[in-house]
């Protein structure tokens, strides 16, 4: 379990994470979601006691970081920044980490095995892929058996196949009844495994929900429906939940709290005949980005910049 | 490349085999700074050279002194007043830049590759690391420093055997020299640790370094007469040879004093990258 309290970090005058407050509950896989620039990784860095913040505390299983005797075995952590020395073996990278806490060879061996990396063990890690490198991150991560694991980043320029090797991890991890918390940018990705949101920007906390949740704030699932005679369709329709809107003169009505197959039988029952029926599903995407756009550090802009 | 072939992870095993027992103490933190020394190519390169600068280098001052000896012409200036003990220690300068620069490397390497983010991930009390750094580097850089000057006064008394500089190394305070060479070499080894911990940075550390132990002495020649003797003989590299000196002028420290001054040179550089350590975000 991770929490934090009014955790704050700023750096100069720019204030990188703001009052922050969350609860990480074990057994779900929490998503932690913002733009670029959010805060995600000073969060990350500051929960396992790499920066200071600069007011407010973060605990994990009820103590700071660097209380704890045996760090690793409480939490597993992959940062975004690479945090291996590249004339190192993998298996030398793992077992430097390993006597610091007097675990086992055998271990090594067995988070090597987890990860895949049998073939490469004994290759320095200067010459790994991306992909690779990840998985000897999470090696490192899973070395100490921690109840608790953080992963910033972990699909960033992964492959497919890493992925959904990553996926998968992730949601056994957390079936075992662990902590897991991950950090990305890409709603889309967070949506196929995370039970649980936190959604960040600049430095702040926009939304502490579930996935579910969230669709349904954004909007839920709408249905388009056009027919000749949209009043009549609207009265056919209305009732306890549904809501109606389109605009005046338009053969166009858009329909949340009825499924297409409701709003199609209605219709036939009344005769009223259908041009058009779309479900719309509300995607995550765009309900991120519409509780993100104000916090978007950098944006793209459409027009061409003129010359002041 | 096809070693990625399983994209199902094995559920991890239950936390049951990790005991309580598992946990961090000082001897596991040398236990890993030890296999973090080892485990780096530029370890053995760097400290092979050290050793070879020892051995070779005053082996070839040996071989110079006696052939320009045996030729007949009149002594080269370089080796007026040359003992066996000068010139076998001839190469001690050249190794104490490779050892100086092997400890800057062992702590401005994690920062540079940022390996120091894993290790601190691992001893979030942070100073375990730097003191395990300073005291596994030190000690190796001592016993190599030690058996290299050793081993380096054995060959080239070897080679001067019979000439009117021979030397044997049962000879008065011959041997306690030699310690004393490795004690320096040692200390700087670990002044080398502090300053890339302090620094952070694989350039600036050994600049800092070379600047210490090559440049600041003969910047002392700027100083006026009366300041310069005054000052001289506590800059850590002039009281890093008084360690080792077989004799000592007016204008010198005697050996032990040299050891406490350069003592505190390490200490202070130590405190100075413990607080960085401590303070700052890694």
């Amino acid at each position: 379990m991770i929490e934090a309290r009014q955790l704050t970090k700023r750096y100069g005058n720019k204030t990188a994470v703001d009052g922050v407050e969350f609860t990480v509950q074990p057994g779900a896989v929490t998503g932690f979601l913002g733009p670029n620039g959010a805060g995600k990784s000073t969060t990350m860095r500051m929960i396992i006691g790499l920066d200071a913040p600069t007011s407010g505390t973060v605990t994990v299983n009820g103590h700071r970081y660097a209380r704890h005797s045996a760090p690793l075995h409480e939490v597993g952590a992959l940062l975004e920044a690479r945090s291996i020395h590249p004339g190192r073996s993998a298996f030398d990278h793992l077992m430097v980490l390993a006597y610091t806490h007097g675990i086992s060879r055998a271990r090594v061996d067995e988070v090597i095995e987890m990860t895949g990396l049998q073939a490469v063990a004994r290759k320095r890690a200067g010459a790994f892929s991306l992909g690779m490198g990840q998985r000897l991150g999470i090696a490192a991560a899973l070395l100490g058996d921690p109840q608790t694991i953080m992963l910033d980043e972990p699909v960033n320029g992964l492959d497919p196949e890493g992925v959904l090797w990553i996926r998968n991890l992730l949601i056994g991890l957390a079936a075992e009844g662990r902590t897991v918390f991950v950090s990305s940018h890409l709603m889309s990705e967070m949506a196929l495994v995370a039970d649980h949101l936190i959604v960040v920007g600049r430095g702040r906390v926009l939304a502490d929900t579930t996935v579910q949740d969230m669709v349904l704030q954004a909007g839920g699932d709408t249905v388009v429906v056009a027919s000749a005679d949209p009043a009549a369709l609207r009265r056919v329709l209305a009732g306890p939940g549904v809501e109606i809107t389109g605009r005046p003169g338009s053969e166009e009505l858009s329909v949340t709290g009825l499924s297409a197959r409701e709003i199609g039988l209605k219709a036939a029952e009344h005769g009223i005949a259908l041009f058009e029926l779309t479900a719309k599903t509300v995607s995550l995407e765009q309900a991120f980005m519409e509780l993100t756009k104000d916090s978007v550090e950098y944006h793209a802009t459409s027009t061409p910049v003129r010359a002041a | 490349m096809s070693i990625i072939t399983e994209t199902r992870p094995r559920p991890a095993t239950p936390p049951s085999h990790v005991t309580s027992h598992v946990k961090v103490t000082g001897r596991r933190v040398l236990r890993s700074e030890w296999a973090k020394l080892w485990s780096l190519r530029s370890t053995w390169i760097t400290l092979g050279l050290g050793l070879v600068f020892l051995l070779v280098l005053g082996a070839i001052a040996a071989w110079q002194y006696k052939s320009s000896l045996n030729s007949g012409r009149p002594m080269d200036d370089d080796f007026a007043g040359a003992t066996t003990y000068s010139v076998a220690l001839f190469g001690v300068p050249f190794s104490l830049i490779a050892f100086g620069v092997l400890g800057v490397l062992t702590a401005s390497g994690e920062y540079t590759s940022g390996m120091i983010r894993s290790t601190l991930a691992a001893v979030p009390r942070r100073l375990p690391v730097l003191w395990s750094k300073a005291v596994v580097y030190g000690v190796l850089a001592f016993v190599i420093g030690t058996v290299g000057a050793v081993v380096g006064f054995l060959i080239s008394s070897g080679v001067l055997s019979g000439t009117a500089i021979a030397m044997s190394i049962s000879d008065d305070g011959v041997l306690r020299g030699l310690l004393g060479a490795g004690l320096y070499l040692g200390l700087v080894g670990v002044i080398g640790v502090a300053m890339g911990t302090l620094l952070r940075s694989t350039a600036g550390g050994i600049s800092a370094l070379v600047g210490t132990f090559l440049l600041v002495p003969g910047l002392m020649s700027l100083l006026p007469k009366s300041l310069r003797a005054d000052i001289t003989p506590y800059l850590p590299s002039n009281a890093g040879e008084s360690i080792f000196a077989l004799h000592h002028s007016t204008d010198t420290l005697s050996a032990g004093a040299g050891l406490l001054v350069l003592l505190g040179w390490t200490v202070l550089a130590l405190g100075g990258a413990a607080y960085r350590l401590m303070r700052s975000d890694a």
